[in-house]
């Protein structure tokens, strides 16, 4: 387990994507281990380590013991920080569906008399550069953010784990092409991708930005859910299952993936934050979203020119997005502490 | 080893082929080349078919990248737009980028090393706990934030430094920026460690030294860290290409004429030789630095053994 950034199983370490995205990669690779430490530190195929993550667990082991699932939805319910970052989530979701339950004004609406001027009653965080209220585009900026990181995670985790999933169990030609092709996307490093790709691009929604993740992104958990799907399919029960005469999608669907799919949950959830930094940091550098879209990046470049006399205007979007970034990644860190069966 | 170096060569030509090709079309089929000659205006259809003819932009993509790519091996990376080789770009900006990855760097192995050692050490005590706490934050907090951030309050409220950098960039005026640049890494490199630390502190060696009666020191710098130190050292090695990729943002916010400002303003002004050029060289690194790390892991860790 300490060697988790050098993968031998790839020509490149996926350090490209930065520090956020490899401890992603890091706290799905030590989940990965669990189903083979757990068959070498017990009997093998032990009902609880090994025991299948689905509501047909409690069924196989007669109704006694409980499924990793459940079991890490009793530690999650208990555990603090997966409440507070679960509350802020399901916030930012709420605002980012219905902002003006709490704003009262357009995030458009803007007056240049009052640029840059502070806080004052009816607008908390003041107005930025272009006489525009900052608390309203702060509150209208989490909807692109939201949208950007959950569209790009979905398409991230859905391209991966079917790619991955299929590579480590087919094996073969198909899986050597696989692992040279995300060696191919691991050599380009992600910010620098995304200036090349999104600086031709001239649409100013946000579907670009999202295929560009999509794009760049699947490697990482093809190659996570890959490497967990491998390591699945040596325990006993998926040897059973084969030697019973299962198809090779029953295999794949019923036995291997509810098992394998706990690296790819952790990886996921982590990674959604680092798509919505790496959105902002596109939006800072002037080719992910385009003005007329309200998003923090967009509006903490817009700031950083008037850092001396209005830094407020840069501090707010600043704040939200790193709370929004720090609520996903402990979400991710403590679903992984729920689902490693090592801690129990 | 010697057939291991060889394989990973040739395991690196596809890749390079593959990122190069890749960034390639990204920039010719997606975009326009000649649209950036026109200055702001659209080039008229006529212009443009004769400046297409001109570059043998009308001829198809593969072999417009043959001959990219034949250039680039003998040193030709064509010109930026004010008419400089971009070479002789690559000449003043890569120096000051590299100076800032060191910096970067520096900052990693001291402070990141260390906050893990001491973490690693003292697990599941107060220093330990806070310590996660704190890389955790840095690492949800995007770079550019606390560059803005650290400029904000280093450079404009408190005037230790200056907020932006001169175009000397010399190793001082980095420190700063090379720190918010490590910043993201160096979390994680404490992470890495004190997940390292704290496994092999149960190990039977470490257990056996204590039990011949060396000093504590002698354990954790003999023992302890030189087993320890393996996969941090080589995630500081990939981080290298990455780092150097990743300081455009850093180079932004502080005014530092480095590969990132070249870089960003090849974007601008949509000159992609520049920008293809550019890349290209990042990526190559980025190839070589994973490389090195790889036969650096053969060297630091005995048990490997490569056919």
């Amino acid at each position: 387990m300490p060697d988790q950034p050098y993968e031998p199983g790839g020509a490149i370490a996926g350090t490209g994507a930065g520090g956020a995205m490899d401890l992603a990669a890091s706290e799905g690779a030590s989940l990965e281990q669990h189903p083979s430490a757990a068959s070498g530190g017990r009997a093998p195929g032990g009902p609880k380590g090994t025991g299948p993550f689905g509501p047909d667990a409690s069924a196989a082991a007669g109704g006694r013991a409980r499924s990793l699932g459940s079991d890490a939805w009793r530690d999650l319910r208990r555990n603090p920080v997966f409440l507070v970052s679960a509350l802020i989530i399901l916030f930012l979701v709420f605002i980012s569906l219905w902002p003006s339950a709490i704003t009262w004004e357009s995030p458009l609406q803007c007056d240049l008399a009052k640029a840059q001027e502070g806080s004052r009653p009816g607008h908390p965080f003041g107005y930025d550069g272009q006489g525009c209220d900052v608390y309203t585009r702060t509150v209208y900026g989490a909807r692109t953010s939201v949208t950007v990181g959950v569209c790009a995670t979905l398409g991230v985790a859905i391209l991966g784990s079917v790619l991955g999933g299929l590579a480590g169990f087919f094996g073969g030609t198909g899986d050597a092409v696989l692992s040279r092709v995300t060696d191919i996307f691991f050599a380009i490093p992600v910010v620098l991708g995304g200036l090349v790709l999104l600086s031709v691009v001239t649409s100013t929604t946000v579907w670009p930005v999202i295929g560009f993740m999509v794009l760049l992104g699947w490697p990482q958990i093809s190659r996570i859910a890959r490497g967990s799907v491998i390591t699945v399919q040596q325990n006993d029960y998926v040897q059973a299952a084969r030697a019973l005469g299962a198809s090779n999608s029953r295999l794949l669907l019923r036995h291997i993936a509810p098992n394998a799919v706990a690296p790819v949950i952790v990886v996921a959830t982590i990674a959604l934050g680092t798509y919505i930094a790496l959105e902002a940091t596109l939006s800072y550098l002037g080719v992910g979203l385009k003005p007329p879209t309200v998003s923090w990046g967009i509006d903490i470049s817009a700031a950083s020119p008037y850092i001396r006399n209005a830094p407020h205007a840069l501090l707010w979007p600043s704040g939200a997005l790193a709370i929004t970034v720090l609520a996903f990644i402990m979400l991710g860190d403590a679903v992984r502490d729920a689902l490693d069966p090592k801690l129990r | 080893m010697g057939r291991y170096v060889i394989r990973r060569l040739l395991q690196m030509i596809p890749v390079f082929i593959g990122a190069t090709l890749l960034i390639f079309l990204m920039v010719n089929v997606m975009g326009d080349p000649v649209a950036g000659l026109c200055g702001d205006r659209q080039c008229d259809p006529a212009t443009a078919a004769q400046l297409k003819k001109e570059f043998g932009l009308d001829r198809p993509v593969w072999q417009q990248y043959l001959t990219y790519m034949g250039n680039v091996f003998t040193g030709d990376f064509g010109t930026a737009f004010n008419g400089q080789p971009v070479t002789e770009l690559m000449a003043t900006a890569f120096p000051v980028t590299i100076r800032l990855t060191i910096v970067a760097i520096l900052f990693e192995i001291v402070i990141g090393i260390t906050l893990g050692v001491v973490t690693g050490l003292r697990r599941g005590r107060p220093v330990d706990t806070g310590v996660l706490l704190v890389t955790l934050v840095v690492i949800s907090v995007p770079t550019f934030v606390t560059g803005l951030l650290l400029q904000l309050l280093l450079g404009v409220e408190w005037g230790w430094i200056k907020p932006s950098v001169s175009s000397a960039a010399t190793f001082d005026e980095l420190i700063v920026p090379g720190l918010v640049l490590a910043s993201v890494s160096l979390a994680y490199v404490t992470r890495l460690t004190r997940t390292s630390i704290a496994e092999n502190k149960r190990s039977d060696y470490v257990r056996t030294a204590i039990a011949k009666g060396l000093p504590r020191h002698r354990v954790i710098t003999r023992h302890l860290l030189r087993n320890s130190l393996i996969p941090v050292v080589t995630f500081i090695g990939t981080d290298i290409g990455a780092l150097m990729g990743g300081a455009i943002v850093t180079e932004r916010i502080f005014n530092i004429h480095g590969v990132g400002f070249q870089l960003y303003q090849g974007i601008l002004r949509q000159n992609t030789q520049t920008v293809v050029g550019f890349v290209t060289v990042l990526v190559l690194v980025f190839l070589v630095a994973n490389l090195l790390v790889d036969l650096l892991y053969a060297v630091l860790d005995p048990r490997i053994r490569y056919a």
